[in-house]
């Protein structure tokens, strides 16, 4: 199952990014194991419209699942519409302790 | 003639200037006061009268979903976030659409045809004798303000006195409103915040080839923190208004300080005269 963290840099070791849409990078990986992969976010900085967007770029990762801290209104509506699960990481660790932290079963659930 | 009354920061009494003036120029001669400042519009709070009003509709695209295959061009296409596109489904946010028409021209399945959405509406009334008081109004949740304000004024166009009480700040709405304007006044106060917004604003009216004067308001006398740019600048200043409790309460009642404090009219007729002065580069 494919994982999507938000990230403020390109690897597990950058730290865990709280907003949804205006996260630098999205990192993906697969729950089973394998290798990191970074996306970085080109809505980053952009007006408008980046919830949306950014929520393409999981659809289009294939991701089932989402980490991050907030999530806004329009791409709640999109991520849910498209059955991607999404779990609150609030802490000041790493993705890769996000990621942990998800696949130990202590994340709590949004929705 | 079209005269706009902007700030950079808000809350400095744009609407102050802008009403008193309409009212003291609609005694001698018509005036068409436009409220540009349609997320907000509060001008007509001093003008109570009855309004007729006609809706700003926006393009749309519209989606035949038998015809979609999910193919995506058009959310890729898309710079708003508007369009996204799932496995099987695709979600349409038209609040974030610009009304571009480019999804339209990118579908290959012709899929997508464009239709109109209101995004707000024009309110026109005539509270005064000589005076046309037309208002833009964008709906709550609604981002397309400089498209209110292009209709807006484009009722207001051709009439040979226009004044504008244009929204704050100095981004695309207020580009908006002073693009083509003949004269600006930019109401500051001497407070640090009033001076940086000033200071931008000020430049953007400047980019766009507008005059433009300063009009202090709230001055306690020591107006040297304004002063100073306005000398760095070349800005005039064109009137300076006290921080004074019956002003202040006048205002808050809704009602005009031309109306009910004496001496008002004449400094408000005089800015109006300077303000005509700067167009000609006097």
């Amino acid at each position: 199952m494919m994982v999507c963290v938000t990230s403020k840099g390109p690897g597990p070791d950058d730290l865990a990014e709280e907003r949804f849409g205006r996260s630098p990078y999205f990192l993906f990986r697969d729950s089973e194991g394998g290798e990191w992969s970074s996306v970085p976010n080109k809505f980053a900085d952009a007006a408008g419209g980046v919830g949306p967007r950014a929520a393409q770029v999981l659809i289009d990762k294939g991701a089932r699942v989402l980490i991050t801290g907030n999530i806004g209104g329009n791409a709640h509506a999109v991520v849910q519409a498209a059955g991607i699960e999404i779990y609150l990481y609030r802490e000041n660790g790493t993705a890769g302790d996000a990621f942990q932290k998800f696949c130990a079963g202590q994340l709590k659930k949004f929705s | 003639m079209r005269l706009v009354v902007a700030s950079g920061k808000g809350g400095t009494g744009k609407t102050l200037v802008a009403t008193n003036l309409a009212a003291v120029l609609s005694s001698e001669r018509e005036v068409v006061l436009a409220d540009c400042d349609v997320e907000e519009p509060n001008a007509h709070l001093f003008f109570p009268s009855e309004e007729k009003t006609l809706p700003v509709q926006t393009d749309v695209p519209l989606f035949d979903r038998s015809r979609c295959t999910q193919c995506g061009k058009c959310a890729d296409f898309c710079q708003y976030g508007a369009i996204v596109v799932l496995k099987d489904r695709f979600m349409f946010f038209p609040e974030m659409c610009h009304g571009c028409g480019g999804c339209e021209v990118v579908c290959p399945e012709g899929a997508i045809t464009m239709g109109k959405r209101s995004i707000g509406h024009v309110a026109f009334s005539t509270p005064r004798n000589g005076l046309v008081l037309i208002t833009g109004v964008l709906n709550e949740r609604e981002i397309m303000s400089p498209h209110v304000i292009r209709e807006t004024l484009g009722y207001a166009s051709g009439h040979p006195l226009v004044i504008c009480d244009a929204p704050p700040g100095m981004a695309c709405p207020v580009v908006e409103t002073l693009e083509g304007a003949d004269t600006c006044i930019f109401v500051t106060e001497p407070t640090p915040f009033g001076r940086h917004d000033l200071s931008l604003a000020a430049g953007v009216a400047s980019v766009l080839g507008v005059p433009s004067g300063v009009v202090i308001n709230r001055s306690q006398g020591d107006d040297g923190i304004i002063l100073d740019l306005c000398r760095e600048r070349n800005l005039p200043v064109l009137m300076t208004i006290p921080f004074d409790r019956d002003i202040a309460e006048t205002a808050n009642s809704g009602q005009l300080v031309t109306d009910r404090i004496p001496g008002m009219r004449e400094q408000f007729r005089d800015l109006f005269d300077r303000a005509c002065d700067l167009r000609r580069g006097e």
